[in-house]
């Protein structure tokens, strides 16, 4: 493979690419507005298959192309709109509660970020320049989505929290050149996203609490008495 | 896939494996009538036995998906063989769950497919050659699991599934990162297509690759498939899915499940043992081996609830066996393959008499089910005996190998031995204090009939086989774990 760098078009867009899934991971952390949050859920997932398109087309590896479409159908319209469904039906407040304020979720994500390049950038000397910035972002959009998690109370945050960190794992996989069984990861993973989608509507958690906020559900801790 | 690589999996002995119970799923889903998807249940489970005992009359032998080598072709065995006895069980607690009126008809046709479906890919998590499949493979189990776990749809049931869906989710999307990472590094020797994740490409050429990506890939590989393992930190999921599923479920869950997640990490371990310039997986294993096991034998003096108890006893005993991994060399390596296999039988014939004792009384609480050995001896002392197994009396294999383990760690590191000892008593303690209530004290009226005596017979079963592996270890068995103790490093 040829060296890229910086100036090189292919180099250039994949890693404008890469940094907006980024930037959106930001995004996700300072959204108060559940039906917001979905909507940069969607974006990023948009972006997401753009990226994976671009690799495909850099890398000639015509799966990534099935996995922009995967992206893009399932992640991009599929589940946006099934979320906002379940939303509207099990008439969800429209706003989050955070564990952490804005402000801190947010220099906590800067930190993420700033380790996530720390580890990946000294140890990957050899790979690609392309690859190695491709993981980095990757492993910080990773490390967002768990932030995300961990700083929501609300169940269907979670679940975006659950989903953005798996954009990171599709911008990882995709970044790795000729990486085999990508498509067939994904999928496995989609299928699990859309049970947990699944599982939120048909857990019937609804039925039997007033509200999917997690913070309710645990109303026993570890034993019962 | 191309159509040629499906059509070997399903043509070779290991696909068969496989294959079983993922028909049996299908057929399962199909079944009207639970007494009939009870009966499919056993049926496919021997099925799957017979398929897994065939194995070891074929030579080994690797292809591009799946593989059999001394490492899996026992666990193999051991799964289906745990599968069978659980099934058999389960036709019995099924009964009386429908006759007590705690599940209804249309989830049981779900819960038998679930269970094939659950069996078949830990199946193929363990025949799988390919780090991918592997992943998908457990990704599988997890699903087919958090579906049983809430079964009975009851408040903390739900809660419960919901907990080990986000946590086990959390692990597993780590582990593929973890996956795609250990790529990266093996690409620049193994190259790119279909075969470049297997393990039998990437075990020989390990020694070539990045050390530090490598590095970077396990790290997490075992906090990804470690929680999973239910290795402390991240074992918060386990006790609530154990607690609060059906009894068979447990029973897999501790016996198979675990093992499996342990399995994926030592697979990985491999790799690493092969590279001179990786960084040494014991002191992390060791760390979370022992946490594990410490946080275990002093919660277990908590618990009020029976099943959570013994889903305690399962992170401590998961943690031995990560301890003894991550201590390594032939000896401890050989104790924790030892551990892995007693655990799993004996934990498995725990939950059984569990379950039963459980339905008899109504109640899972400790206070409430108690002077078992009086009203329902062969229950009653059936779980005695279950219970100082585990606990590590002799003579059993759990008392072999926590022994090996002991005077390995304390030959090398009498510190460490002293840390394991005081674990091991802890535990040992915490069960003797809380089974003499359970087997000996006031006996409490029963809410119902026990269920059939049938479900005694896997009871025993298992319990005669960990005893006999106390005295006497087939000489197969020993050779295989040596070999794969020399293998693991």
């Amino acid at each position: 493979m040829r060296p890229l760098g910086f100036g090189e078009l292919s180099y250039d867009v994949a890693h404008l690419l890469g940094a907006i899934v980024l930037v959106l991971s930001f995004a996700m952390l300072y959204q108060r507005r559940l039906m917001a949050l979905i909507n940069i859920y969607a974006l990023q997932a948009v972006v997401l298959a753009l990226a994976a398109a671009w690799q495909g087309w850099v890398q000639g590896a015509a799966h990534l192309f099935v996995t922009a479409a995967i992206a893009l159908l399932f992640k991009a319209i599929f589940v946006p709109v099934a979320l906002r469904r379940i939303v509207v039906k099990l008439m969800i407040h429209r706003t989050i509660e955070t564990v952490l304020g804005i402000g801190l979720s947010m220099v906590a994500g800067v930190a993420l970020v700033a380790l996530s390049i720390m580890v990946v950038l000294p140890i990957t000397g050899e790979a690609a320049v392309l690859t190695r910035e491709d993981l980095a972002l990757a492993l910080s959009v990773v490390l967002i989505g768990m932030l995300v998690m961990i700083t929501r109370r609300n169940a269907i945050t979670q679940v975006v929290g659950f989903m953005s960190l798996e954009n990171g794992l599709i911008l990882a996989a995709v970044g790795v050149e000729g990486m085999p069984l990508v498509v067939e990861l994904i999928i496995a993973f989609s299928v699990m996203v859309a049970f947990i989608i699944f599982g939120i509507f048909f857990f019937q958690i609804r039925e039997r609490f007033d509200t999917l906020d997690l913070h309710y559900l645990e109303s026993f801790r570890g034993e019962r008495r | 896939m191309s159509g040629l690589e499906l059509s070997a999996l399903v043509t070779s002995a290991a696909g068969l494996v496989v294959l079983v119970p993922g028909l049996a799923m299908l057929l399962l889903f199909a079944v009207p009538g639970w007494r009939v998807g009870s009966l499919v249940n056993v049926g496919a489970s021997v099925l799957t036995l017979l398929a897994a005992l065939r194995l070891f009359f074929l030579p080994p032998r690797a292809d591009v998906l799946l593989h059999v080598d001394a490492f899996n072709i026992y666990l193999v065995a051991l799964t289906a063989f745990v599968g069978l006895s659980t099934a058999i069980f389960s036709a019995a607690y099924i009964r009386f769950e429908v006759n007590s009126g705690k599940l209804a008809e249309p989830y049981l046709r779900f819960y038998h497919a679930m269970y094939q479906a659950f069996m078949g890919s830990m199946l193929l998590a363990l025949l799988a050659n390919n780090l991918g499949v592997m992943w998908v493979a457990v990704e599988g189990a997890t699903l087919a699991t958090v579906l049983m776990v809430s079964l009975y749809r009851t408040h903390e049931s739900i809660e419960a599934a919901w907990k080990y869906f986000i946590l086990c989710g959390v692990g597993i999307a780590l582990a593929l990162f973890g996956t795609t990472i250990l790529y990266l590094a093996a690409r620049p020797v193994v190259g790119t297509g279909l075969d470049a994740m297997t393990f039998s490409t990437l075990l020989p050429r390990a020694g070539e690759f990045n050390p530090a990506i490598l590095n970077l890939a396990f790290v997490f590989l075992l906090v990804g498939y470690g929680t999973k393992v239910g290795l402390a930190p991240l074992h918060a999921w386990l006790p609530d899915a154990h607690a609060e599923g059906p009894t068979p479920i447990s029973a897999v869950l501790s016996g198979l499940l675990l093992n499996v997640a342990l399995y994926a990490v030592l697979r990985c371990k491999m790799l690493l043992a092969q590279n001179t310039g990786a960084i040494a997986p014991g002191p992390l294993m060791l760390t979370m081996g022992l946490a594990s096991l410490m946080l275990a034998a002093f919660s277990l003096w908590k618990r009020r609830d029976i099943k959570r108890f013994f889903a305690y006893s399962s992170i401590e005993h998961m943690g031995l066996a990560t301890f003894a991994f991550g201590m390594g060399g032939p000896l401890a390596n050989f104790a924790g393959l030892l551990h892995m296999t007693m655990h799993s039988l004996t934990k498995s014939a725990i939950f059984f008499a569990v379950g039963q004792a459980a339905q008899v009384k109504g109640t899972q609480k400790f206070a409430e089910i108690s002077g078992l050995t009086a009203s329902h001896p062969w229950l009653g002392w059936g779980l005695v005996a279950g219970v100082a197994m585990i606990a590590g009396l002799p003579p059993s294999g759990v008392f072999m190998s926590e022994f090996l383990l002991l005077t390995t760690t304390f030959a090398r590191q009498p510190w460490l031995a002293a840390l394991l000892a005081l674990g091991l008593l802890t535990g040992l303690a915490a069960m003797v204090a809380r089974i003499q209530g359970v087997a000996f004290g006031a006996t409490m009226p029963d809410k119902s009939e026990p269920p059939s005596a049938a479900a005694l017979v896997p009871l025993y079963l298992h319990l005669a086989l960990v005893l006999v592996a106390g005295v006497w270890l087939p000489e197969p068995l020993v050779a295989w774990f040596v070999q794969v103790a020399a293998l693991l490093g």
